[in-house]
């Protein structure tokens, strides 16, 4: 009993731990980046188009265009993707099968992102450099790559909530007729929608946080991409890309696209957690 | 029994992991930090690694960061030496720099681009975004793609400073974090415009010619071929020790002849009259 207590209390610390180290950061983030904010103007610094720090222009609105597109193109390419599997591996595929596709599957996520921009650079750039022109260097680039890059999240979380379906559902819709393809469609997927939902909404917060594989990809030029040919930056690239170089309000400014960045994915997370949450309800 | 194996497991992993910490916060014992620029890291690296053979005792550790925080760390004395590929900033003038060796700024293409020759002016047009097909250039009918260095990389602003004057650089360019990706940029694409440190220039790319004038040593020499940056050392106080021996090695002949054959020019060539570029020298 005393032992548990002991464990319990070691187990509280590390947990309290655990908490206080994210408040730090975020502490330090905000301590470094809010004050710069506010010596900008946050209307200049949010929506601002020139992005010279060294010449004291601060301004993130390409950056923050940057990561809409090349998210909502991840999203376009990995969702359909995601989804897809899921349904396959829960549904359509014999149990002897999914048990080699799902570590297959995560085997993706363990693939440290250097090796996806690597690997986008040398074979996807050229190739859409020869085939599409522009520098290849691209939002349709990063695109791709961040779509396959979020899939594992997307695959694991909607083939969970396919699997936590009462079995009712699909036996009732067979039971009344319906073919399997329609028990699919009509049925489970609607049935199992919130659950979808919160996997690409935290396969969203994947992509906007990724940050090595869009330094080496998406060609980081600070200008509103045009077409999906074009070069972009988005804010963790901006962040990533600068800091090695970065004093004094340079230094602050990729900071402050720290907070802008932090409330952004805290926004997607807490809409996740209440999607869920919805769904256990 | 059952609930005892594995905690002592999450005790042994707890120890593990503390001990790790802890071991890591060690700092090596009497060596020499030099950090920095990482136009300067591969130069530096070859010459500890080259002191260290005839100073066996003696340990030299050379990391990359970027100029300002070589400077940065100078200052807090985490490393007693720093590495800087620009002149320092007005702010940082109450440190001690000491040039090591000049290096000249190369305008690279893809080595297929029939273009050889630019005037300063159209460089000035490529780069500020005026000029954005090769035909004005006396090339292909094709859109350039301009490559640049990221806003605080030491080659961006003696790029600036050197070539550019007042005119910003375009914000459509492509932005890549070091000489070697703007390299690599320029190598994979035909119609790609850069600029790279003239030591890092080999046959995947191709120097322009300025205004005629071909980017090689000879040039540098004569003063004929003008954009020239210092690659310095910054000393928070005059160095001592480790730190002195290692700036002797390398301001000796056989540290310079090292720098001369990595495709540098020597400290001394140009010490004296570099305008513009030149830093506060102390020592």
């Amino acid at each position: 009993m005393f032992k548990e207590k002991i464990l319990e209390k070691g187990f509280f610390f590390v947990a309290f731990s655990s908490i206080s180290i994210l408040a730090l950061i975020a502490f330090f983030i905000f301590e470094e980046g809010v004050p710069l904010i506010w010596k900008v103007g946050p209307s200049s610094f949010l929506l601002g188009e020139r992005w010279f720090p060294s010449q004291g222009s601060f301004g993130i609105f390409p950056m923050i265009v940057g990561s809409f597109w090349v998210t909502l193109g991840a999203l376009i390419v990995g969702v359909p993707l995601g989804v897809a599997c899921a349904v396959f591996l829960c549904e359509l595929t014999p149990p002897s099968v999914s048990m080699v596709l799902r570590p297959t599957i995560q085997l993706l996520a363990a693939i440290p992102s250097v090796i996806y921009g690597f690997w986008g650079l040398i074979i996807l750039v050229p190739l859409i450099r020869n085939a599409l022109g522009g520098p290849g260097l691209s939002v349709l680039a990063g695109s791709l790559v961040l779509g396959i890059m979020i899939l594992p999240t997307i695959i694991s979380i909607s083939e969970d909530s396919l699997r936590a379906l009462p079995r009712t559902f699909k036996e009732g819709a067979l039971s009344l007729g319906a073919t399997h393809w329609q028990t699919i469609w009509r049925v489970l997927l609607p049935a199992a929608r919130s659950g979808i939902v919160a996997s690409v909404i935290l396969g969203m917060g994947r992509a906007i946080g990724e940050t090595m594989a869009m330094i080496m990809i998406l060609g980081n030029a600070v200008q509103m991409p045009r077409s999906i040919l074009d070069s972009a930056r988005t804010l963790t690239t901006n962040i990533g890309i600068e800091m090695g170089y970065a004093t004094g309000d340079h230094r602050q400014a990729l900071f402050a696209t720290g907070v802008i960045l932090f409330f952004i994915v805290m926004g997607l997370n807490t809409i996740a957690l209440v999607i869920s949450g919805r769904r256990r309800a | 029994m059952g609930i005892k194996k594995p905690l002592n497991r999450v005790w042994a992993l707890a120890f593990f992991i503390l001990a790790t910490l802890l071991g890591g916060c060690q700092r090596p014992q009497g060596g020499l930090t030099v950090v920095g620029s990482t136009s300067v890291e591969p130069f530096a690296e070859a010459l500890a690694e080259e002191y260290m053979v005839h100073h066996s005792k003696e340990k030299i550790y050379v990391q990359g960061g970027g100029s300002s925080a070589g400077i940065q760390a100078v200052r807090t004395e985490a490393a007693q030496v720093g590495m800087s590929s620009r002149a320092l900033m007005p702010d940082d003038r109450d440190l001690i720099a000491v040039p090591i060796a000049y290096d000249a700024i190369a305008i690279v293409v893809h080595p297929r681009n029939p273009v050889a020759n630019l005037g300063i002016d159209q460089i000035k047009g490529i780069f500020s975004g005026q000029m954005t097909n090769w035909k004005k250039a006396g090339g292909r009918e094709h859109p350039i793609t301009l490559v640049t260095r990221e806003e605080g990389s030491g080659t961006r602003e003696s790029f600036q400073h050197l070539i550019m004057g007042k005119t910003e650089i375009s914000l459509a360019a492509l932005v890549q974090d070091s000489n070697g990706a703007i390299r690599q940029v320029v190598a994979d694409d035909p119609n790609a415009i850069g600029y790279i440190s003239l030591g890092l220039v080999n046959n995947q790319v191709k120097a322009l010619k300025i205004d005629g004038v071909e980017a090689n040593v000879e040039n540098i020499k004569k003063r004929r071929y003008m954009f020239v940056r210092p690659f310095l050392f910054v000393f928070k106080t005059h160095p001592q020790g480790l730190a002195k021996n290692f700036l002797d090695y390398i301001l000796s002949p056989q540290g310079q002849k090292l720098l001369i054959q990595e495709g540098l020019v020597s400290a001394a060539t140009l010490a004296n009259s570099q305008k513009g570029a030149q830093p506060r020298e102390n020592v």
